[in-house]
């Protein structure tokens, strides 16, 4: 059975606006990271702001493209990217992976049945995805998703008129409808209140444990990520700087990885 | 030495020098921009405005007793109209439907720029070219009639509408289309799914609009010989007929209030 993930020496640099005539032309977000996953674990990104932790995830679908000569993506046994280009099969990749962010993705303006519905776009024939023409069973397996993270009853309304918290359940949905075998949360409680924030991540816990799917979550807040996730990958300053089990990571070691804002990086007192 | 700094902090903001200058610069250039217009325009000439009233009064005594004595003329008038907002409406439709594919293609976050820039330019042109110009064209190609109107409207509507409705896709939102991506969706589907859902509202807006100005431009193409309301009257200027003119005028009026209060009624609902 083929790795989850497989990230080999990925690079990825920003040009910058130069502030000054002698300042760094380019920001390196990514630096030589490698990693692997090789059964379905729960991995926790964190690291500092502006560490790359975001990019990373992003590049793990191939929204934003590594340097060239950077080394290959690989996710599922499918090369999502490879030398700074996307590739040739990214699509079937993509249909395999769950992607929830932040500000939740999902389309305001369609209803909730529809936004978990687009889950469907990478499994069936282009043209039925594109008029939305979907099956009875098809239809029935969204609303079984709708039901597994508890708003199947708010099916009907639009996307926008949800909270915060209903729209990111909306968005693990759509990964549950796609059958994802990874899901990629970027900061998937960040404008959630801390009750809300939990039942999220209680819900991918239990995807990755009674359903086998792999997660990988960047996480501002070390202390959910090490509550929640089995694996911890520290990034600093574009580099990996700890991967380990969550229990290894002590309050010196994470001092040093975050710095002057360690005091921001827990949500609520560790104890 | 602390305070000293503090305060100069607080000083509030001062216009630079350069600044001034530009800014009474750019007043004295309109100045200057409208006494060199002054001749060209005639606006010297306001004055026989007051000197000719005797005459305009003569003249505008006629238009204050609309002629809507005979019945079947009034019908008449009513069902030419009628074929005005006829022209209007096919006008309208067949530039949405042209406008929509041409504004992706102007969309420079949808299309490349090899693309983008030479579909803009041509649509640059649809827009510069005035209706009543086309409309000739259009009269020597297909003879006098609405037809000529409708193709008028329709081509130099498909250059208003394709920037208006670029200009919306422009400024869509991203991470919905990313979520449409990120399943494996097609381009297409994410055009369909993550763009579509966005501009709606705005598109059906500025639609709208365009018919409402549709409407009153298919009136003017009536004097080139395009059919509808706008040729009867023209026939009644020529004759001197300024009775029935006024009676056509109240209906033109009519007709338009109504469209314009129908259209924001529609948008209201629809936006």
């Amino acid at each position: 059975m083929p790795s989850l993930v497989e990230v080999q020496s990925l690079s990825k640099s920003f040009a910058l606006l130069a502030q000054s005539p002698d300042a760094a032309r380019t920001f390196k977000a990514l630096d030589e990271v490698s990693f692997t996953m090789t059964r379905p674990e729960r991995i926790g990104l964190i690291g500092p702001s502006g560490s790359g932790k975001s990019t990373l995830l992003r590049s793990l679908s191939g929204l934003i493209l590594g340097d060239a000569g950077s080394g290959p993506v690989i996710v599922l046994g499918r090369t999502v990217q490879m030398d700074g280009r996307l590739g040739a099969d990214v699509r079937a990749a993509r249909a395999d992976l769950g992607m929830v962010a932040q500000q939740f993705n999902l389309v305001g303006r369609l209803s909730l049945f529809t936004n978990a519905a687009l889950g469907l776009l990478g499994r069936i024939p282009p043209l039925r995805g594109l008029f939305g023409l979907w099956t009875p069973e098809e239809k029935q397996r969204v609303m079984r998703a709708l039901d597994t993270v508890g708003i199947a009853d708010k099916a009907s309304q639009r996307a926008k008129t949800l909270s915060g918290g209903q729209q990111q359940r909306g968005a693990i949905a759509r990964a549950i409808v796609q059958d994802a075998r990874l899901i990629l949360a970027d900061e998937p409680v960040a404008s959630l209140d801390p009750v809300t924030a939990r039942k999220v991540m209680e819900l991918l816990v239990h995807l990755n444990e009674d359903r086998g799917v792999g997660v990988i979550v960047t996480l501002h807040q070390v202390d959910y990520a090490m509550k929640y996730c089995d694996r911890i990958l520290a990034l600093k300053d574009g580099k990996i700087v700890y991967d380990g089990p969550a229990d290894g990571l002590n309050p010196d070691r994470l001092s040093e990885i975050y710095g002057p804002e360690i005091e921001q990086a827990y949500w609520r007192d560790p104890s | 030495m602390a305070e000293t700094a503090s305060l100069d902090a607080l000083r509030p903001p001062r216009t630079s020098l350069r600044d001034k200058l530009l800014t009474w610069g750019l007043w004295l250039g309109f100045g200057l921009l409208l006494a060199l217009s002054f001749k060209g325009a005639q606006i010297g000439d306001l004055p026989l405005l007051g000197r000719n009233w005797g005459n305009t009064s003569t003249y505008l005594r006629d238009y204050l007793h609309p002629d809507f004595s005979d019945r079947t003329t009034i019908a008449y008038y009513v069902r030419e109209m009628w074929v005005t907002i006829q022209v209007a409406i096919w006008g309208t439709v067949l530039s949405i439907g042209l406008a929509i594919p041409f504004s992706l293609l102007c969309a420079t976050n949808i299309a490349p720029a090899w693309i983008s820039f030479p579909v803009r330019r041509a649509m640059d042109m649809l827009r510069a070219v005035n209706e009543l110009v086309l409309g000739t064209a259009f009269l020597v190609a297909v003879g006098p009639g609405p037809l000529a109107g409708v193709l008028a409207l329709a081509l130099h509507n498909t250059g208003v509408l394709a920037k208006l409705f670029s200009e919306a896709v422009e400024a869509v939102d991203q991470p919905p289309i990313e979520g449409v991506r990120a399943t494996g969706g097609t381009r297409l589907q994410e055009i369909v799914w993550g763009v579509l859902p966005q501009v709606g509202p705005l598109w059906t807006s500025f639609a709208l609009y365009r018919f409402e100005s549709s409407a009153r431009s298919a009136t003017v193409l009536g004097l080139i010989g395009a059919g509808g309301i706008g040729q009867v009257l023209f026939d009644n200027i020529n004759s001197f007929n300024y009775a029935r003119v006024s009676a056509i005028a109240l209906i033109i009026i009519a007709a338009v209030i109504l469209i314009d209060m129908t259209s924001a009624a529609l948008r209201k609902r629809l936006v």
